[in-house]
């Protein structure tokens, strides 16, 4: 299945910011089926391109086109930020709210959100306030609320980037999950060896520009670019 | 410091007995200020958040105004509601000069601006932390605000305390719109301004003590009626 | 849901203050409210008339425009030429005599001007002026005010300097000021007497007919503002000015004292 709000185009996107350009020019079209890994060093670009994806960017030049209407294509995304955003409330009703935003009524809902929970492995009181969640279980707490409205486009910010391994394994079960049931899932990550577990296509950043991808596998087996290369060896750039 | 303990003293022994008097002035001021303060929060909390929400071209000249109205002198209010609410002011028909309804209206002209500006406050910093949630899960303009008052509850119940605070413990203004008659508009602070022109420090005293503990209570009331309302921390 | 709690909140209190009796408001001067008869007056008044009388305690000057805007029904004050002119613009029906107390001139107990000397209250002036003495003036246009710029006038005095201060406020708060400093003072000897906080001030000067201070009652022209209640204004006066108000009147005493003496005169 794959999600009728895809294709997405971007065309010639720019963003700047206090005069500099941040991200761009990116061309891009997002399309198929399966996971594609935004990689880069900090400051690549990775979260503006992923933001200016969702719509959550002023894009100062060029286009990003979903298919279907306004309404339609905000409804069939989610998006798990790099800093998960806290509601001053229970984490059972964080992981709820897009369930109450869409109407469902709060008893379902909640019921909902215990199944999410337990899928992303947030094995926590649920409703203890979501402040006192440590570092990796705020991040599985957005993954579940992000997974909640069961969207056809996920687009994640480093989602593993305070998990230990075995957290990060389960996420990436989930992920893969997702996947299969035809979530088309982008997503940005420094973390190498998850990059090559789960890629199925590959977009790297530097300095604000797309400049390589390709599948995952041809990625890994040799990157074109020698900043991909070094970045994939983990050498410190010039 | 021989006035205070007198003070104090009174003031034990006039809630001990339930003196009547007292009992019917502690009374008003309470049904003047939580009416006031009601009506001003259901006006000011949502001027706050809506002030934080959206952008609007006067934004910060709105801003500007409320903290202006937020210093506005209590004894100015009181004069302005005075020369509306007199016979021969445009409201004169209503005749509800002296009366505790003009006494709410001025209070609630001085704690509007206050709760509004509290809240504003309150809800800009929330609404950073959600924006990008909420814009994420596209939620609709009304659920935003929604969603900032409720989960911003905690700030808002201490912005309309605080609009409370400044209105039960105000004088200027009720004096000039209530008249501080007794069993009609005498209230609390009236009283007191009444009994230090007679050179009843003691009891002047004592109703402050009243006063204070009255303002107390009321805080302690609402936190604790709030926190057992949802056993969460915020 | 809030909406609705406060508007039944307010509704109660509008109901409030619309049922009960019938209420007629009377300004009134704080030298009247301050010397207690009031408390005795208003439940007899209430009794006999069903009327209940709120008296807004303020200064001559505000409680006249009080009756001028309208505001009150009724007004009792005593500055006997600004009642005659309120009565000559049409603001009162008419002016009524009730009764009549004095002023005293307080001070500091050693009496460092020798105003207990004086023959009458214009030299016990002079001899305070004489001596820079502090002085605490009510300078608030009231009654008292007016009286006692009366008695600086007849002294042949402008009373103006460092030991002249015009504190802009009412006879309680005027006589904190005066203990407060040890200054002398011209205040009504019923708030005198009411006074708990005298610190070192004592009774200096009295008796002279010059210090007499007559209280009138004055109704407010219904003619001016159709929603005075005229009919309660007349049976108020009604009541002043019967034989039960002159025994009430004339029988309230402080400390042993009689303050009031009853003498309005029969219509
Ligand atoms: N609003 C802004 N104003 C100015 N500069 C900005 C703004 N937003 C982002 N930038 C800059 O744009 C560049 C790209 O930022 P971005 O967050 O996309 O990087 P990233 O690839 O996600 O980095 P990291 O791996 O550290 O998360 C950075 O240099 C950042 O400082
Ligand atoms: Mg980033």
């Amino acid at each position: 299945m794959v999600s009728a709000i895809l294709p997405l185009v971007l065309e010639d996107v720019e963003l700047r910011r206090q005069g500099k350009r941040i991200l761009g020019p990116v061309s891009l079209t997002l399309e198929g089926e399966g996971i594609t890994v935004v990689m880069g060093p900090n400051g690549a670009g990775k979260t503006s391109l992923l933001r200016a994806m969702h719509g959550l960017e002023r894009i100062n030049r060029g286009r990003a086109v979903w298919q279907g209407g306004a309404e339609e294509v905000r409804a069939r995304q989610a998006f798990v930020f790099q800093t998960p955003v806290l509601m001053r409330r229970s984490v059972l009703d964080c992981i709820a709210y897009p369930l109450i935003l869409d109407g469902v009524e709060r008893k379902m809902a909640r019921a909902r959100a215990e199944t999410a929970a337990s899928q992303v492995g947030l094995d926590v009181t649920l409703t203890a306030p979501a402040s006192v969640l440590s570092g990796g279980e705020r991040q599985k707490m957005a993954l579940a609320r992000a997974l909640i409205r069961a969207p056809e486009v996920l687009l994640l910010d480093e989602p593993c980037a305070n998990l230990d391994l075995h957290s990060t394994a389960e996420i990436e079960r989930v992920l893969i999950a997702a996947r299969d049931r035809g979530t088309r899932i982008v997503m940005s990550t420094h973390n190498v060896g998850q990059a090559r577990r789960l890629a199925d296509d590959i977009l790297f950043l530097f300095d604000g520009r797309l400049i390589e991808t390709g599948s995952g596998d041809a990625f890994f087996a040799g990157p074109e670019t020698p900043e991909a290369m070094a970045h994939i060896n983990g050498d410190l750039l010039p | 410091m021989n006035d205070i303990v007198e003070g104090l003293w009174q003031a034990a022994r006039l809630v001990i007995t339930l003196d009547p008097g007292l009992a019917e002035i502690t009374l008003r001021s309470l049904q003047v200020t939580l009416t006031a303060t009601v009506i001003a929060s259901v006006l000011g909390l949502p001027m706050g958040a809506w002030i934080a929400v959206n952008r609007f071209r006067l934004r910060r000249f709105a801003i500007a105004i409320l903290n202006a109205l937020m210093g506005l002198p209590p004894v100015v209010v009181g004069l302005i509601v005075y020369v509306l609410l007199s016979r021969s002011g445009p409201f004169g028909v209503f005749g509800l000069l002296f009366t505790p309804t003009a006494m709410i209206i001025a209070q609630v002209i001085i704690i509007t601006p206050i709760i509004a500006s509290i809240s504003h406050q309150a809800i800009r910093e929330l609404w950073a932390d959600y924006h990008d949630l909420l814009i994420s899960l596209h939620a609709t303009r009304a659920q935003r605000i929604k969603t900032l008052l409720w989960d911003g509850r905690r700030a808002l119940m201490t912005a309309a305390l605080a609009g409370f605070g400044r209105a039960i413990g105000e004088v200027g203004a009720i004096m000039i719109v209530g008249g501080n008659i007794d069993h009609a508009t005498r209230v609390l602070t009236t009283a007191i301004a009444l009994e230090t022109g007679k050179g009843d420090f003691g009891l002047a005293l004592a109703l402050g003590f009243v006063l204070i503990a009255l303002a107390i209570a009321v805080n302690l009331a609402l936190h604790m009626l709030s926190g057992t309302e949802r056993g969460s921390r915020w | 849901m809030m909406f609705k709690t406060a508007f039944a909140a307010l509704s109660a209190l509008w109901l409030a203050t619309a049922a009960g009796a019938e209420e007629l408001k009377m300004a009134v001067t704080t030298s009247f409210a301050n010397s207690g008869l009031a408390e005795v007056l208003l439940p007899e008044i209430q009794k006999d008339t069903g009327i209940e009388v709120q008296l807004l305690v303020v200064g001559t000057g505000q409680a006249l425009k009080l009756g001028e805007a309208g505001d009150v029904d009724a007004v009792l004050v005593h500055a006997k030429a600004a009642e005659e002119a309120f009565v000559e613009a049409g603001h009162a029906t008419h002016r009524r005599e009730i009764m009549y107390n004095d002023f005293i001139v307080v001070g500091p107990a050693g009496d460092p001007a020798g105003a207990k000397a004086a023959g009458s209250a214009s030299e016990a002036f002079a001899l305070i002026e004489e001596a820079q003495a502090p002085f605490v003036s009510r300078g608030d246009d009231s009654g008292t005010h007016k009286a006692e710029l009366k008695i600086w006038a007849s002294a042949g005095i402008e009373p103006a300097g460092d030991w002249y201060k015009a504190v802009g406020q009412g006879m309680g708060a005027a006589l904190n000021t005066a203990a407060g400093m040890d200054a002398y003072i011209f205040a009504d000897r019923a708030s005198w007497l009411n006074f708990d906080n005298k610190a070192g001030l004592d009774l200096l000067f009295e008796g002279d007919p010059a210090l007499f201070n007559q209280y009138a009652y004055l109704p407010v022209n219904p003619e001016k503002h159709a929603h005075v209640k005229a009919d309660a204004a007349k049976a108020l006066e009604d009541w002043l000015v019967s034989d039960k108000a002159k025994g009430l009147i004339e029988g309230y005493q402080i400390g042993g004292q009689q303050l009031f003496h009853f003498n309005a005169e029969a219509m």
